[in-house]
């Protein structure tokens, strides 16, 4: 009897192992679970990126749910999701707030006059103490935050219309999201 | 005719140990890291083992300390400023694992999360361990038989035959 249950043990190891990988499968190593999730936006003051003398803190944010999308113009990822952001903004009214992050602040103005501005503002992060404070670690990020400013997901990498649809969209419009 | 195929050949050659000379200085060049001034030595000590035990978020297999990625340096620059604002190491390691999470740590702490991590090689030995002594004692099992009494009957059948085998003599 016993002799018989050993001849499973192979198949037994096979099961496992087949369910870890189906697990792990898709899963990007590479990406880090934010860690203030569930949490308020950190304290910020920066200055909006076409005007040096306005100044934004996470209080003028709040009311509406919005994307918080991370770029910069040294990032070629930025580039690639940018039309997809225009037209988030202009076909869908998104409220998609910029971070333009350790960046130069002419060329990021060059950047929006060339390939459209998306973003309701953007704030500008040149040294990127707010992105350090958010766990920003590379470009591009965004970040989903509900009216009263609690951070609720972040996405790393290329927002395309298909991440938009199936998990930034569900987030920001659901009833943790508020309004709309 | 031939020399001019003999001198592209060697003009190639050149080029290409140019070229690897050429990459080889550069990387080494990358690999320079800014100066950081320290008000105190045990501050600089500080700053090299946290920085040995932080994590790049970016690079994932290297510390901060090693790891040229933008991100690393941000992180350098943080951890100077914190410990020159009198911080002390676990409070730097706070402020860093409340941005990033456990993971920019290269020792993390002991939750639900991380049991895996420090249980699991643990579990494995007392199962390697407990299948060796299972093995063991089968095989003694086994041998058990092989030394020892057989059945009356047997050893009924076995004097039977060997005074057969005493007598045809």
């Amino acid at each position: 009897m016993m002799r018989r249950l050993v001849l499973f043990v192979p198949l037994v190891l096979f099961a496992v192992m087949a369910l870890l990988f189906k697990v792990m499968i898709g899963h990007d190593p590479t990406e880090l679970d934010l860690a203030r999730k569930g949490q308020a936006l950190p304290d910020f003051t920066l200055t909006d990126l076409q005007n040096p003398e306005q100044r934004w803190t996470q209080a003028d944010l709040l009311g509406k749910p919005y994307l918080l999308n991370v770029w910069a113009t040294w990032c070629p990822s930025c580039r690639a999701e940018h039309p997809v952001l225009v037209d988030l903004a202009q076909r869908e009214g998104v409220r998609i707030v910029g971070l333009n992050y350790k960046d130069d602040r002419a060329a990021a103005q060059q950047w929006l006059v060339k390939l459209g501005d998306p973003y309701a503002l953007t704030l500008f992060d040149e040294e990127g103490r707010f992105g350090l404070d958010l766990g920003v670690y590379g470009a591009p990020e965004t970040y989903v935050v509900d009216a009263q400013g609690t951070l609720l997901y972040r996405h790393v990498g290329v927002v395309t219309q298909d991440v938009w649809r199936n998990t930034l969209a569900p987030l920001l419009n659901g009833p943790a999201g508020g309004s709309q | 005719m031939m020399a001019a195929w003999l001198m592209r050949a060697a003009a190639m050659q050149l080029m290409r140990v140019g070229l690897i000379l050429g990459f080889t200085l550069a990387l080494s060049v990358h690999a320079a890291v800014e100066v950081y001034d320290f008000t105190s030595d045990e501050g600089y000590a500080r700053y090299q083992s946290l920085t040995y035990e932080l994590r790049c978020p970016k690079c994932q297999n290297q510390n901060i300390a090693d790891s040229n990625a933008d991100i690393a340096k941000d992180l350098r620059r943080e951890v100077h400023r914190l410990i020159e604002e009198g911080q002390s190491d676990d409070q730097i390691v706070d402020y860093m694992v409340t941005r990033y999470g456990d993971f920019v740590r290269y020792k993390p702490p002991f939750n639900t999360a991380t049991l895996i991590l420090w249980v699991g090689p643990a579990v494995l030995a007392l199962c390697g361990v407990g299948g060796l002594f299972w093995l063991g004692r089968r095989r003694r099992q086994r041998q058990i038989p092989n030394e020892t009494s057989l059945s009356q009957d047997e050893q009924a059948r076995l004097d039977d035959l060997l005074s057969d085998h005493e007598s045809k003599k």
